[in-house]
């Protein structure tokens, strides 16, 4: 078993963490949504509502309304301001590497991420990941049914 | 044996272990309980001497480990007041297996369209989805009993969802998550008055207070070794006798057969109709002395001990603010179980943050999603107690309280 140091909660609760938590951005519902998706973690019952909008390719609006631990729900609006306006296919990469983030501890940290970067200690508490990826697997699930010509809702489970 | 909780703690080796520096204070007895030196040198002693399989070799070793393994199965029968051990008593991996058995083998043959099974609304999932696959598969329909805003059933609704069409009620016999300790005996003669068939859920019951099922006059009880100082991968079903040969198997193989051809095959006496292939020999062993470690101290005081500490707990995280605590308020009706919120700060932060302080403590849904909903909650943190845990140990979750305040401010409560 490799041994790393035992990780530090203040890795985990970090300020910026703790302030989309309980200040959580692009909450209210979206009028006019051309997708909606929801998320669900069994292991912990957490739920995310998701609101999209779309140009073409590109994301002009997008909103969540979520129940669920701090970390899942500082993701999400973390996530939902860094997306916004940005065209899928760099949505897609962003999401690779913000994954990749959480679970390969020697991955250099990317420098593209926003504030997400502060959910890097994430990876250091196993369980936890799921709760930082629920709002992700959400709007990958949202943006298949746009490419798919469906606005009907779905559940993702994460 | 007096009831001396220094004296038992001794006999745990994993008390001793730290966890993030601090000692390990082990709150997840629901969940499984640790287990003592006694279990641990059983599981040791057997494999070092008399490791064989059972039932079939005719050397010293099988003939030893196949009288320790059918030991542990008079033990267990004893401890539950079965009529016959020796035939009454089925070995299984763990509790959802003995009430899946039962739903398999008695569902399957005993239930028609339009008949009813009756649970309740704080069932775990292992009651409830057994029943459920069971039901589709027979056309049976389900009902469910109602709680009260206290966690008590409705005894009303006991009596109105108990009736001529009802064939099975499956009902716990402690709450995992509430605590509650709901009365079986009362409920089965209820349903015996219509000639339905009563499954208690023992696996909280069973290793935390007197279980007597010819008291109860239950017809199977289900429970698991693991949570009751005992290893992991024993669970043991009660059946009454006449009900268990009534039924087909519910696993075919090695072990449960008489004869067999081809064609067909004639089925083992009781138990072993039950016990398909190699069964968990080592766990079984050395779930006796689990029992004898219980039987020692006693149910009562085991009993007395838990009541004592789950009030205890009751008042203290009651006596916080932004604490809120789910179900009975008064230990002497319930199991040492205390499932509460803090402010609005989700039950996985707050057990990352005691995990931190070497508390384990159980946080989400508790297997029991339909209960968290009938609480308007999304899931509960929960510390559940043992023989082995004082006071001190209640005090150090408060105190961790305190650790959560000053990461999230005031119990979390600032979020809108």
């Amino acid at each position: 078993m490799v041994q790393r140091p035992e990780p530090e909660l203040d890795e985990l609760y970090r300020e910026l963490i703790l302030d989309h938590y309980k200040h959580p951005r692009h909450r209210d519902p979206l009028p006019h949504a051309d997708v909606r998706a929801e998320g669900y973690n069994p292991v912990c019952g957490d739920e995310v509502d998701m609101q999209l909008a779309f140009d073409g390719d590109r994301l002009t609006g997008i909103a969540l309304q979520s129940r669920g631990c701090s970390i899942s729900q500082a993701s999400g609006s973390m996530m939902s301001g860094l997306v916004e306006g940005k065209p899928v296919r760099e949505i897609r990469r962003l999401s690779d590497e913000f994954k990749q983030m959480l679970t390969d501890p020697d991955a250099p940290v990317p420098d593209d991420l926003g504030d997400l970067e502060a959910l890097r200690g994430v990876g250091k508490f196993a369980v936890r990941v799921k709760c930082a990826t629920l709002a992700w697997h959400t709007l990958a699930d949202g943006i298949d049914q746009h490419e798919q010509g469906n606005s009907a809702v779905t559940r993702e489970e994460a | 044996m007096t009831f001396d909780i220094e004296k038992i703690r001794q006999d745990f080796p994993i008390l001793d272990r730290k966890v993030h520096g601090k000692p390990l204070v082990y709150l997840d007895n629901a969940a499984t309980t640790q287990k003592p030196r006694q279990v641990i040198d059983a599981l040791v002693h057997y494999y070092e001497h008399f490791n064989a399989n059972i039932h079939r070799g005719l050397h010293t070793l099988a003939e030893e480990a196949t009288a320790a393994y059918e030991a542990s199965r008079v033990r267990a029968g004893r401890f539950i007041n079965a009529a016959h051990p020796d035939q009454e008593i089925i070995f299984t991996r763990n509790t959802t297996e003995s009430i899946n058995l039962v739903a398999n083998a008695w569902g399957r043959k005993f239930l028609r369209p339009g008949d009813e099974i009756v649970f309740s609304a704080m069932e775990h999932h292992s009651n409830l989805i057994p029943w459920q696959l069971i039901a589709g598969a027979t056309g049976a329909r389900l009902r469910y009993i109602e709680i009260d805003a206290t966690g008590h059933l409705i005894w009303d609704d006991v009596l109105a969802k108990i009736g001529e069409r009802t064939k099975v009620v499956a009902i716990s016999q402690m709450s995992n998550v509430l605590g509650t300790i709901n009365p079986v005996k009362q409920i089965a003669e209820v349903a015996r008055r219509f000639g339905a068939i009563v499954l208690v859920d023992g696996a909280q019951s069973v290793p935390h207070m007197p279980v007597d099922v010819r008291d109860l006059d239950c017809d199977f009880l289900a429970f698991s070794a693991h949570k009751m100082l005992g290893p992991t991968g024993v669970g043991v079903l009660y059946g009454k006798r006449d009900l268990l040969d009534a039924m087909d198997p519910f696993l075919g193989g090695g072990e449960m057969i008489k004869r067999v051809t081809f064609e067909s095959s004639t089925y083992a006496d009781l138990p072993h109709k039950f016990e398909a292939g190699t069964p968990n020999i080592a766990d079984v062993i050395a779930f006796a002395p689990a029992i004898d470690y219980l039987e020692a101290l006693g149910m009562d005081a085991v009993r007395a001990h838990e009541i004592e500490i789950t009030q205890y707990a009751i008042d203290q995280l009651s006596a916080v603010e932004g604490v809120t605590v789910y179900g009975p308020a008064d230990a002497g009706e319930k199991g040492g179980a205390v499932t509460f919120n803090y402010g609005d700060l989700h039950p996985h932060d707050l057990s990352q943050v005691l995990d931190q302080e070497g508390i384990a403590i159980r946080a989400g849904h508790h297997c029991a999603q339909p209960l968290m909903r009938e609480l308007g909650v999304v899931a509960t943190a929960r510390a559940s107690f043992y023989i082995y845990n004082r006071k001190d140990e209640v005090d150090a979750l408060v105190d961790a309280l305190g650790a959560a305040d000053r990461i999230f401010g005031n119990g979390a409560t600032t979020r809108a």
